[in-house]
């Protein structure tokens, strides 16, 4: 029986949107009888469980929840109603710059993005000429981070991320800001990674790169989980082939 | 679960959750990384860098000592004005450095919280240890001053010092957690921190005498102004550097000031200790508060 990383549980995440901040916005709304607030149901029941070694494709349009479900499964959210639950270090690659602080260099956010991980000062001493050759930004390593271009940023954040030797490896979209060789060398890692038998939860709107590093997809459309299968099958079904 | 596929695996635990403040004293590293961060944050692109931790409280005290102690003539019922002044200062600026910066450390580490999980009571303890990096010079500055008047250190004077801080400690961190949390979804928090920090110094002994409190209050007034756990804090550090240090003749030139009432209110270290379990019930109802409203934080940063 493979062994279960990452779980969930009837999950439900509702948003709300408030049109108004200030007390006096909030009277005008209130005499001219238009809502406070909207409530807006980015996930609802879903349901799914991921083994050991799995690569999952979280695949769907703009706005059908996918990035809202990989914010549950790594902790920043917490779900309104079901459960989440994980297996060991997560480590996530959210968006573009998560967990780096724009006033520090490249070198005090490594220490610190290696840190929130929960790497040792000790795993991050010996793994840093690794992380930052793995990145190839070694020029901007003493320069604030808020000086450089999204694709430093994910090539800092990856490589740390790759570096914290974690359990499931959490990917949104953000390997599209790479150049070419770079995604080339990332997707190139992943793959390793994957048949070290790291278990990896990928959105991507790149169906075929997709395809090629995962195995089974599930398909999410307007909150819902609609399909849970093979990734190719899943991919058909969004390209409306079937 | 005991299946032979988990043996020796990690378990199964739900993300995002934290144990507290228990979880920041066992992250040290990533604490120590955070409080350098602040500090790094706050002085860059500053010349002066943490002088300014100088420069400023020795204004705040210059314009006291001469608006208050000179003009208002406070120096001559106050006996060593000076180190009285100075002793209440010190007491306050930390209180407003810790409990004004964790309420808005959430707001300012939104690119960490939204992003990213890790135990989000690290950033309102790391603004307690700014504070207290801050608090340490000009605490250096006051030891000097107490040792120049006359001051030598018996040990419940010591102890009296370590009671103040402590209960200046808990009650930063503990309003610190419950205004920092409010402050993420209601920026008017920040705000109403800043107007008691405005009133704190007027509201507790640093500027003037215990006794032009009692005698011109009705007694029930009198018991509010002494439950306030930052008035025990400072006549807690008055008694640590200042109220030793007294020669006899002070003793007298304060004591016939105000007709025989005594140079410190009575029942200090009652007081004292009932203001250090204020500060104790409010940092739990913090924490409380803080767990309930952390939740949510990411999606409104």
């Amino acid at each position: 029986m493979a062994t279960t990383y990452v779980e969930a549980v009837g999950v439900t995440k509702e948003f709300t949107l408030r049109h108004t901040h200030s007390l006096k916005e909030m009277l005008i709304a209130m005499a001219r009888h238009k809502k406070l607030s909207d409530t807006f149901h980015a996930l609802h029941d879903v349901s799914f469980e991921i083994t050991e070694g799995e690569a999952v494709a979280l695949l769907g349009f703009n706005g059908s929840g996918k990035s809202t479900l990989l914010k549950l499964i790594s902790g920043v959210m917490r779900p309104d109603q079901g459960a989440v639950r994980t297996r060991g270090r997560v480590a996530g690659l959210i968006e573009v710059g998560a967990g780096f602080h724009p006033d520090l260099t490249g070198r005090e956010n490594v220490y610190l993005n290696g840190a929130i991980l929960g790497m040792s000062e000790k795993q991050i001493d010996d793994a840093f000429d690794s992380i930052v050759e793995f990145s190839e930004i070694e020029r901007f390593i003493d320069t604030e981070v808020k000086f450089y271009s999204s694709g430093m940023f994910l090539r800092l954040a990856f490589s740390v991320a790759v570096h914290s030797d974690p359990e499931v490896f959490l990917v949104d979209e953000i390997l599209a800001v790479g150049d070419e060789p770079f995604q080339k060398k990332c997707l190139q890692r992943i793959r390793e990674l994957k048949s070290e038998g790291l278990t990896l939860v990928i959105v991507s709107h790149d169906l075929d790169m997709v395809a090629g590093i995962c195995d089974r997809g599930l398909l999410l459309e307007s909150g819902n989980l609609t399909l849970d299968g093979p990734v190719r099958d899943v991919i058909r079904r969004m390209r409306g082939e079937e | 679960m005991t299946t032979p596929a988990t043996v020796g695996r990690p378990e199964l635990k739900i993300p995002g959750h934290s144990k507290g403040l228990l979880d920041v004293f066992h992250d040290r590293f990533l604490l120590r990384l955070i409080v350098r961060k602040e500090l790094r944050v706050r002085y860059r692109g500053s010349i002066l860098g943490m002088v300014w931790s100088y420069v400023k409280p020795l204004t705040q005290f210059l314009v006291f000592f001469f608006a208050m102690g000179v003009f208002l003539k406070l120096r001559e019922t106050i006996p060593d004005y000076v180190v009285y002044l100075f002793a209440g200062i010190v007491t306050i600026n930390y209180f407003s450095e810790a409990f004004g910066n964790a309420t808005r450390c959430l707001v300012w580490n939104a690119p960490l919280i939204n992003k990213i999980f890790l135990p989000r009571e690290l950033f309102p303890v790391a603004s307690l240890w700014v504070a207290i990096i801050h608090f340490l010079p000009q605490f250096i500055v006051l030891l000097l001053a107490a040792l120049i008047s006359g001051w030598r250190p018996s040990f419940t004077e010591l102890l009296a010092g370590v009671l103040g801080f402590a209960i200046v400690s808990i009650l930063a961190l503990g309003l610190g957690l419950i205004f920092g949390a409010i402050n993420v979804f209601y920026r008017d928090a920040e705000n109403f921190v800043d107007l008691i920090l405005m009133v704190a110094t007027w509201c507790s002994p640093v500027l003037y005498s215990w006794q032009m409190v009692f005698t011109s209050t009705p007694r029930w007034l009198w018991y509010i102004y002494q439950a306030n756990p930052l008035t025990a804090a400072v006549e807690l550090f008055h008694h640590a550097f200042w109220y030793g240090a007294l020669n006899e003749a002070e003793v007298a030139t304060a004591l016939a000031a105000y007709d025989g009432l005594p140079i410190q209110p009575n029942h200090l270290w009652t007081v004292g200790l009932i203001a250090l379990l204020v500060s104790c019930g409010i940092l739990a109802i913090g924490q409380l508060v803080f767990r309930r409203l952390e939740g949510r934080f990411a999606q409104e940063l």
